[in-house]
C-alpha cells in the first residue's frame, strides 16, 4: 500500500521505447508519461501502430528481448524499467496483470478453464488447490459465467468467445492487481457482447478499487469508459486530459480527425465517411518534427522542424501542437452536438 | 454441452465432476485407429515376449538339408537358405526390432525434445548454437556416423542402437523447436507470461503440452525410419551381428534369392508393416485422445 492516498500508483515519466524491427530500429514510443492514483481510469487511444500496445506491454515488461525501453515506470515508488525478469514475474499476475485483445487464442486449448483462473493464484498466493479452485469458481461466477461450478472442468474451445473474454478477465483478477490494463478487451467481440464486458470490467474496477489502463481505437469505447484520456499517434501522446474535457473541446487537428472520421446514424443517405487523408508514418522513418505533420491540414513550417512541445489549454488538457490558436478556434467535440 | 437442462438445478452445490481422465479410456476404446493401432502394437509386442519363452523351432539352429522350404505343418512359413524357421525368426526378430525402435527413438525423444525446447525458450544464441549444431549432425548421412561409431566402440546392435539414435536427434530438434516457436507466439503464452509465469513453467505446462500430439506422430514415423535404418545398417554388418536375428537382416538375407523364393523377403516384410501400421495408427490415435478439441467428436 502506498503511503498516501494521493500517491500516484503508477508514475511513467519519458516512457520511450525502440524495438528492432526487420526494417531496421523503430522508435516504438517517446516521450509518454503520465501517472494514475489508485481507482483511476485511464484510456489510451489510437489507430493500429501508434505506440498503444507497445506502451502496454513496456508496463508489463513484455517487450521482446531486443527491444530498448527508457525513462522510467514506477509502480508504488519502485522502479519497474531494469527490473530483472524473475522479479517481474512476481509483479505480472499479481500486482499488475493484463487483458488481451482476442479471447480465441489467449487461452492455453490443453487446459481446462479453472486451472487457468486458478494458475495465478497458486503461483502468488500460498492456497492449496481446493483453495485455489473454490476462488476460481467464485471468479468465474463474479465474471458472470453461467454454471461456473459445473463448467470449470471444461476446456476453451467448449466456450464462446464473450464467454472466454470473461474467462480472460477472471484470469487477469485472480490475484486482485492494482492495476489492470486492458488491450482492446472488445475488438474481437459481437458489438451486443462488447457492452457488456465493458460494464463488467468497469464494474469489477469500481469494485476492486483498481486503476485501469483501457486501450481501445474506438472514441466511443474511450468517452464512456474513463475518467482521464491520451490519443496517441506515430509514438508519442498529441492530446491528453479528463474525458469530459478533451471530449467538449478537441485540440488536437488528428483527434479532430479521428472524431470527424466516426459513422453517425442518422446521416443522410450516400453521405460519404470523413477520413484523415494519407497514411500512418512507418515507425522505422518517423519525421524530424510532428508526426502527424504530413496528414495535418492546417501544417506549417515550423511543424516539420521539431516534435512540438505539449501546450497547456486548461485543465490539464494538454496537446502536442503548436497550431492550437488556429485548431481550437472553432469548437469540436462531442458536447452539444 | 450434454446436459443443457439439469445444468441450473445443480449449479447450487459444488459437485466434483468425472475427471477427464477416467473418460480417456472409454474414447480411446472407441477410437478406432487407436484400437487398431494398439493391438498391431501389442501383436508385434507379444511376439517379442513369446520367443522369450517359446519358439516353433530354435532360430539359431541351422539345418542346410531343410533349406528353403515351402510352408507346412512342421514349418508354418517354410525355411530359409540356412534352413531356419521362418516363424522363428520372425518371433526372436520382433525382440531386437523392438529394442532397436524404441530406444533409438527414446534418445532421439529426449535430447531432441530437449534441445528444440530451449532453443525456442532461450532464442538468441543459444537457438543459434543448437540449431548449427544439429544442421552439423543432419549433414552426416547415418550410416557413415554409424561406420564411424562402430569403429570407435565396435560393431554391435548397441552401437547400431546409438548411432541411430543421434541420427534422429537433428529432426526431432527441427520439429520441436518449429512448433514451440509456433506456441511462443500465440496470445495464450503472453497471457501465461502476464500472469507471472517464467520461461521454464510456460515451456512445461503450455509449450509442451501444445507441440506433443505432433512429436508423438512424429514418433512413430521416427519407429518406422529407426527400424528400416536398423535393416541398413545390419546389411552392412554394422547392426545387429548373426547369429542373432532381426527383421532388417532377414530382409536384407532375402534380397539375394528374391526370384528364387520372394516370399522370404514378404515375410519380414509384413513383419515391419505391421509394426510400423500398428506404431503410426496408435499415434495418430493417441493425437486425438489427448487433444480436447478432437476429444468429443468421434
Amino acid at each position: 500500500m502506498s503511503v498516501s492516498a494521493n500517491a500516484p500508483l503508477i508514475e511513467v515519466r519519458d516512457l520511450a521505447v525502440r524495438l528492432n524491427t526487420s526494417r531496421g530500429p523503430a522508435q516504438a514510443v517517446r516521450g509518454v508519461s503520465f501517472s494514475l492514483k489508485r481507482g483511476e481510469t485511464l484510456g489510451l487511444v489510437g489507430e493500429s501502430g501508434c505506440g498503444k500496445s507497445v506502451t502496454a506491454l513496456a508496463l508489463m515488461g513484455l517487450l521482446p528481448d531486443s527491444a530498448v525501453v527508457g525513462g522510467s515506470i514506477r509502480l508504488d515508488g519502485s522502479e519497474l524499467v531494469g527490473l530483472s525478469d524473475a522479479n517481474y514475474c512476481k509483479l505480472r499476475g499479481n500486482r499488475i496483470s493484463m487483458i488481451f485483445q482476442e479471447p480465441m487464442t489467449a487461452l492455453n486449448p490443453m487446459h481446462t478453464i479453472g486451472r487457468q483462473v486458478a494458475e495465478p493464484l497458486r503461483r502468488h498466493t500460498n492456497c492449496s488447490a481446493g483453495e485455489a479452485r473454490n476462488e476460481a469458481i467464485a471468479l468465474l461466477d463474479r465474471v458472470g459465467l453461467p454454471d461456473a461450478a459445473k463448467r470449470i472442468d471444461a476446456y476453451p474451445h467448449q466456450f464462446s468467445g464473450g464467454q472466454r473474454q470473461r474467462i480472460t478477465i477472471a484470469m487477469a483478477l485472480a490475484c486482485q492487481p492494482d492495476v489492470l490494463i486492458a488491450d482492446e478487451p472488445t475488438t474481437a467481440l459481437d458489438v451486443t457482447i462488447q457492452g457488456q464486458i465493458l460494464d463488467l470490467i468497469a464494474d469489477l474496477v469500481a469494485e476492486r478499487g483498481m486503476s485501469m489502463i483501457l486501450i481501445s481505437h474506438d472514441l466511443g469505447v474511450i468517452a464512456e469508459n474513463v475518467q482521464r484520456m491520451m490519443v496517441m499517434y506515430g509514438g508519442t501522446v498529441v492530446e491528453s486530459g479528463a474525458t469530459n474535457a478533451v471530449f467538449t473541446r478537441m485540440g488536437h487537428p488528428y483527434t479532430q480527425g479521428l472524431f470527424r472520421a466516426r459513422p453517425r446514424l442518422g446521416a443522410r443517405k450516400g453521405t460519404r465517411l470523413q477520413t484523415i487523408a494519407g497514411t500512418v508514418p512507418e515507425l522505422a522513418d518517423l519525421p524530424a518534427g510532428c508526426t502527424f505533420a504530413d496528414r495535418c491540414t492546417i501544417v506549417e513550417d515550423r511543424c516539420r522542424t521539431a516534435l512540438p512541445a505539449v501546450v497547456e489549454v486548461g485543465g490539464g488538457h494538454g496537446v502536442r501542437c503548436v497550431r492550437t490558436d488556429v485548431s481550437m478556434a472553432e469548437t469540436i467535440g462531442a458536447v452539444g452536438t | 454441452m450434454s446436459t443443457p437442462m439439469s445444468a441450473s438445478v445443480e449449479a447450487e452445490t459444488v459437485t466434483v465432476p468425472s475427471r477427464p481422465a477416467t473418460g480417456f479410456w472409454r474414447r480411446a476404446l472407441r477410437h478406432r485407429s487407436f484400437v487398431v493401432g494398439g493391438t498391431l502394437s501389442l501383436m508385434v509386442l507379444c511376439a517379442a515376449v513369446l520367443s522369450l519363452v517359446w519358439t516353433p523351432w530354435s532360430a539359431y539352429e541351422i539345418d542346410v538339408t531343410a533349406k528353403l522350404r515351402p510352408p507346412s505343418a512342421a514349418h508354418w512359413l517354410g525355411t530359409d537358405v540356412l534352413g531356419r524357421d521362418i516363424v522363428s525368426l520372425l518371433l526372436v526378430g520382433a525382440r531386437s526390432t523392438i529394442m532397436v525402435g524404441v530406444i533409438a527413438v527414446s534418445i532421439g525423444l529426449t535430447f531432441g525434445v530437449c534441445l528444440g525446447l530451449i532453443a525456442s525458450a532461450r532464442k538468441g544464441w543459444t537457438e543459434e548454437l543448437i540449431m548449427r549444431m544439429s544442421d552439423f549432425t543432419f549433414a552426416f548421412p547415418a550410416v557413415l556416423s554409424a561406420i564411424m561409431l562402430a569403429a570407435v566402440a565396435g560393431p554391435g546392435m548397441v552401437t547400431s542402437i546409438v548411432a541411430i539414435g543421434i541420427f534422429q536427434i537433428p529432426t526431432l530438434v527441427r520439429l520441436t523447436r518449429g512448433s514451440a516457436n509456433a506456441i511462443w507466439a500465440r496470445e495464450f503464452v503472453l497471457a501465461a507470461r502476464a500472469s507471472g509465469k517464467g520461461g521454464f513453467r510456460i515451456t512445461i505446462e503450455h509449450v509442451l503440452p501444445n507441440v506433443l500430439p505432433i512429436l508423438i506422430v512424429q514418433a512413430t514415423i521416427q519407429f518406422a525410419l529407426a527400424i528400416l535404418a536398423e535393416a541398413a545398417l545390419s546389411y552392412l554388418g554394422l547392426g545387429t551381428q548373426p547369429p542373432q536375428p532381426s527383421w532388417g537382416r532377414m530382409l536384407n538375407d532375402a534380397q539375394t534369392l528374391l526370384f528364387q523364393s520372394p516370399m522370404l523377403a514378404v515375410y519380414p516384410g509384413a513383419a515391419i508393416a505391421v509394426a510400423v501400421l500398428g506404431l503410426n495408427l496408435l499415434g495418430d490415435g493417441l493425437r486425438d485422445l489427448l487433444d480436447p478439441r478432437l476429444a468429443r467428436e468421434r
